[in-house]
């Protein structure tokens, strides 16, 4: 019985219930465990800012220590959100600098930070620790030196593929003498033009941070400096490197190895900005240690490539160019038997005629020589049902699969049939799968199969596919787990949302772009759930100055208790109470 | 639609609860259950994870007949061999439902018309201009025809907004063309590291922001996807246009009709209301179109719509 428990006995048993979930299910026990469970609840994910507001946390969570919240839909990355949707951390930062004085971390992602936030983190929180902005924009470097000054024990500084307004002038240099506390600086997505002030301020401030063990450098700090800051940091244990190019003289390239060879932690390396393959070698004395390789930045051809990549016997992590080509992935499923993740990425998107040799071969073969692979992004050109047939029988243990064939709606290339079958046979036989990315010619026949067997699947990606609502029906009635559904320019109109309405409160969130989803259903589902904001997006003006039935530009469902949200700019129309009396 | 038997009635019921849950609950929309109301938390998790009590004989389902013949709209987007609409009754709450059966066989659900498909991909749906001429039947059998019709064999497809699926940043760097593989021999002589240097033309997918005087909403174009100036200056007014007339409307105070919104035209030889101007990578205002195109890319940073009558002194002949 709980109330013969003490309710400190109670909390330090909760003390070691780390999972959301596990603490969701903790606290629907009883009133007394919701109680002791809500008081002693230190850490929190919000996977969409607008699905519940400040107040509503912090009434329910009094005591947090950890923040991470998600604004803009998946989509944003692709330019498709416009600019001024939403998914400002102001509010949630003023509401948390008075009700948590000793917040000490916070976690965004794809929300719009101002520099006065980043102040307002920076005074607000006395003992504030860890802060990654993960593709948020809206801030500049004047915001990062406020945090720099002002943070004593900040530990980790993480602004990974944000968009930051480089101002100038010498945010590091913010930075305290007396601050020794960083573990992790990720500064990567800053830009190419630093003052060596700036350098000679990041040299001081690695060679002060004993406990540094993750450094992602941005592309202005030149191959000549790497050496130093290696040297100051050799407990690294992740390295982004600046620009891997210069004038490589002997002596500074043996220089470099050396340092390289000091950093004995080194598992993870990135960056190689303009890599010249004569200086890779530099790193080939740590490659065995590797478990992580980015080579996403760096546009080195394919026999290069392979022979770094055989140095890396222990990689389970690759991100690289296409110009690995399919014989580079040959030799990476020779070489990486415990490759775990793979994301190939296009070199010449825009291209229509392919500039590299990569086929579905490529992956074929890295799904056949790497048994643990268990996650794959492929951008290529062409493929085929047989491919996929393969794919999925040798890699039953696939969790992610996102394929992205270049040219929209392109057919099996030998036989010219839909792609249906071949991604039917990797649902049907990958039961793990969590992740889908669909390209490619497909008919609503492949969602019949996704709605049969993906029954642990929670984010869809969909894009010129489908022929009809039924495409939308089999997803939306079948999935069981589906979380996040983002779907592009497919046929799918009202029919099937509006009959699977119900589902769309088990989910995070639906975006439907350059669909048929006519303004009235959006109404009618909008007046309908209360429990869901329907957003339409629009930037043709008000919708009712066009007939109901016209089809929405964009549409972003999500299920919310904090109601209509009140920072919508002038494109976004949703049913608020008054609007849907005025229009009914 | 007519007659469900219950076994299939019972199949389109729709579920509220969380994955997995194996008893029977069904939600209606126009009876949220007062099992709701005693909720005494309001917390999101508890919300999303209680089943709601089934309600028999209650109905609510969003209702969509199909076989009536009240076409009130026209609907451009939609072919004429297409029997499907998506028309919406405005049913209340409490009417009896009729569900839409969907069929396994997806032949004989009637398929949306390829051309409204295409319609789709445009970046900007302007339903207005779809004429009937431009429609082309589509049927489910003739798919390889229809393949061939969509394949590769365009040779300058229309830029897609965000297709391929790539951030921006990962375009941006990806600059340089590739560099032919290193010979066998070690050391980096100076002249091989010089001409290994990016060359600027070859970027791809430069993303750079647009404002426009009196827009509160910012943009952002690619430049890499115009080779001109006159087609970046079209797009420029393809993408205000709107918003401006948008505002016109909203400012007016009211519905105004469909008034076609007037092009932003002479941008480039300021005989236009407004003119493009754009920030270079020193931060000087400078007029579009004075530079050659390469040159223009390589350095501009981010463009403004200004008023012409507010462009003055912006001189670029040196």
């Amino acid at each position: 019985m709980a109330y013969s428990f003490p309710v400190e006995v109670l909390e330090h048993i909760f003390s070691f219930i780390d999972s959301d979930n596990d603490r969701n299910a903790v606290s629907l026990v009883c009133k007394s465990w919701y109680e002791i469970e809500r008081w002693c609840r230190r850490k929190i994910f919000i996977g969409n800012c607008y699905a519940v507001t400040p107040r509503i946390m912090i009434r329910r969570f009094p005591e947090l220590r950890s923040v991470s919240l998600k604004g803009k839909p998946h989509f944003a990355d692709f330019n498709l959100v416009p600019e001024g949707w939403g998914g400002y951390v102001d509010p949630w930062v003023l509401a948390m600098g008075r009700a948590y004085p000793f917040l000490e971390e916070l976690r965004l992602k794809r929300m719009v930070v101002s520099d006065e936030a980043l102040e307002m983190v920076s005074k607000s929180f006395k003992n504030f620790k860890v802060l990654v902005l993960s593709s948020c924009e809206g801030f500049t470097t004047d915001g990062l030196a406020s945090i720099a000054a002002n943070c004593r024990n900040l530990r980790e500084l993480d602004l990974r593929e944000s968009d930051v307004e480089d101002l100038g002038g010498n945010w590091l240099s913010c930075f305290p003498e007396s601050c020794t506390s960083l573990v992790s600086l990720n500064i990567s997505c800053l830009g190419s033009d630093w003052s060596l002030q700036s350098l000679s301020a990041l040299e001081r401030l690695v060679g002060r941070s004993p406990n540094l063990r993750r450094l992602r450098l941005n592309r202005a700090v030149p191959l000549d400096k790497l050496a130093n800051l290696l040297r100051r940091a050799p407990q690294l244990v992740e390295l982004g490197t600046g620009t891997f190019s210069s004038e490589l003289r002997p002596d500074v390239f043996s220089n470099l190895s050396g340092a390289f060879s000091g950093c004995k932690e080194l598992k993870a390396l990135s960056g190689f900005w303009d890599a010249v393959p004569s200086h890779l070698p530099a790193v080939y004395t740590i490659c065995s240690g590797l478990t992580s390789l980015n080579l996403s930045d760096a546009n080195i051809q394919s026999s290069d490539l392979v022979k770094l990549i055989s140095e890396c016997q222990n990689l389970q992590r690759l991100w690289v160019f296409d110009y690995i080509e399919d014989s580079g992935l040959e030799a990476l499923a020779e070489s990486c038997k415990n490759l775990q993740e793979l994301r190939v990425f296009p070199s010449d998107p825009y291209a229509m005629e392919p500039n590299v040799t990569l086929t579905e071969q490529g992956l074929v073969a890295v799904s056949e020589g790497c048994p643990k692979l268990e996650s794959v992004l492929y951008f290529c050109r062409q493929f085929t049902n047989n491919a996929l047939f393969t794919i999925a029988k040798n890699r039953p243990n696939l969790t992610r699969f996102r394929l992205c064939i270049i040219e929209p709606r392109t057919p099996d290339y030998i036989t010219l049939e839909p792609l249906d079958a071949g991604f039917g046979a990797i649902v049907q036989n990958c039961k793990e799968l969590r992740r889908l990315s669909l390209s490619g010619l497909l008919t609503d026949r492949v969602f019949e199969h996704i709605g049969t067997h993906a029954k642990k699947l929670e984010m869809l990606s969909i894009a010129f596919a489908g022929d009809s609502d039924l495409g939308l029906y089999h997803v939306l009635s079948g999935c069981k787990s589906l979380r996040k559904l983002e779907i592009r320019d497919c046929p799918f109109g009202d029919k099937a949302l509006l009959a699977n309405a119900a589902k769309l409160e088990t989910m995070r969130s639906l975006w439907m772009s350059s669909c048929l989803v006519s303004f009235e259903a959006c109404k009618l589902l909008g007046q309908k759930m209360p429990r869901l904001n329907v957003e339409v997006i629009d930037e043709r003006g008000p919708p009712d100055s066009r007939p109901e039935s016209y089809p929405v530009e964009k549409l972003y469902i999500y299920r919310s208790v904090a109601g209509p949200r009140l920072d919508m700019p002038a494109f976004v129309w949703t049913m608020d109470e008054e609007l849907a009396l005025r229009l009914s | 639609m007519e007659g469900i038997s219950k076994e299939e009635e019972k199949k389109l019921e729709l579920r509220l609860g969380p994955p997995g849950q194996e008893e029977e609950t069904s939600f209606s929309f126009g009876c949220l259950s007062s099992s709701m109301s005693n909720n005494s938390t309001n917390s999101a998790k508890r919300v999303f994870s209680e089943a709601i009590e089934m309600k028999t004989g209650e109905e609510g389902w969003i209702n969509l007949n199909s076989d009536d013949g009240n076409h009130q709209h026209q609907k451009l987007w939609s072919s004429s061999s297409a029997n499907f609409h998506g028309k919406i009754q405005h049913q209340q709450q409490q009417t009896k439902a009729s569900f839409l059966q969907f069929p396994k066989a997806s032949q004989s659900l009637p398929v949306m018309a390829k051309e409204s498909s295409q319609a789709c991909c445009n970046k900007v749906v302007d339903l207005q201009r779809q004429s009937a001429a431009e429609k082309k039947p589509f049927s489910p059998s003739s798919a390889n025809t229809a393949v061939s019709n969509v394949s590769q064999k365009r040779t300058a497809p229309a830029p897609v907004v965000g297709w391929p699926p790539i951030r921006s940043f990962r375009k941006n760097l990806s600059s340089s063309s590739p560099l032919k593989p290193s010979p066998d021999s070690q050391s980096a002589l100076p002249d091989e590291v010089a001409s290994k240097k990016p060359v600027e033309t070859c970027r791809k997918g430069l993303f750079v922001k647009i404002n426009m005087d009196g827009v509160p909403i910012g943009r952002k174009v690619d430049l890499m996807a115009y080779d001109c100036y006159d087609k970046l200056s079209s797009a420029v007014d393809e993408l205000f246009r709107g918003l401006l007339a948008a505002q016109r409307d909203s400012s007016a105070g009211g519905k105004q009709s469909n008034q076609e919104a007037t092009p932003v035209t002479g941008l480039l030889d300021r005989s236009g209301e407004y003119t493009l101007v754009y920030e270079d990578n020193e931060g000087d205002r400078m007029l579009v179109g004075d530079v050659p195109w390469h040159m223009f890319i390589s350095t501009a940073k981010r463009l403004r719509v200004l008023k012409t009558s507010e462009v003055s002194g912006l001189s670029c002949e040196c």
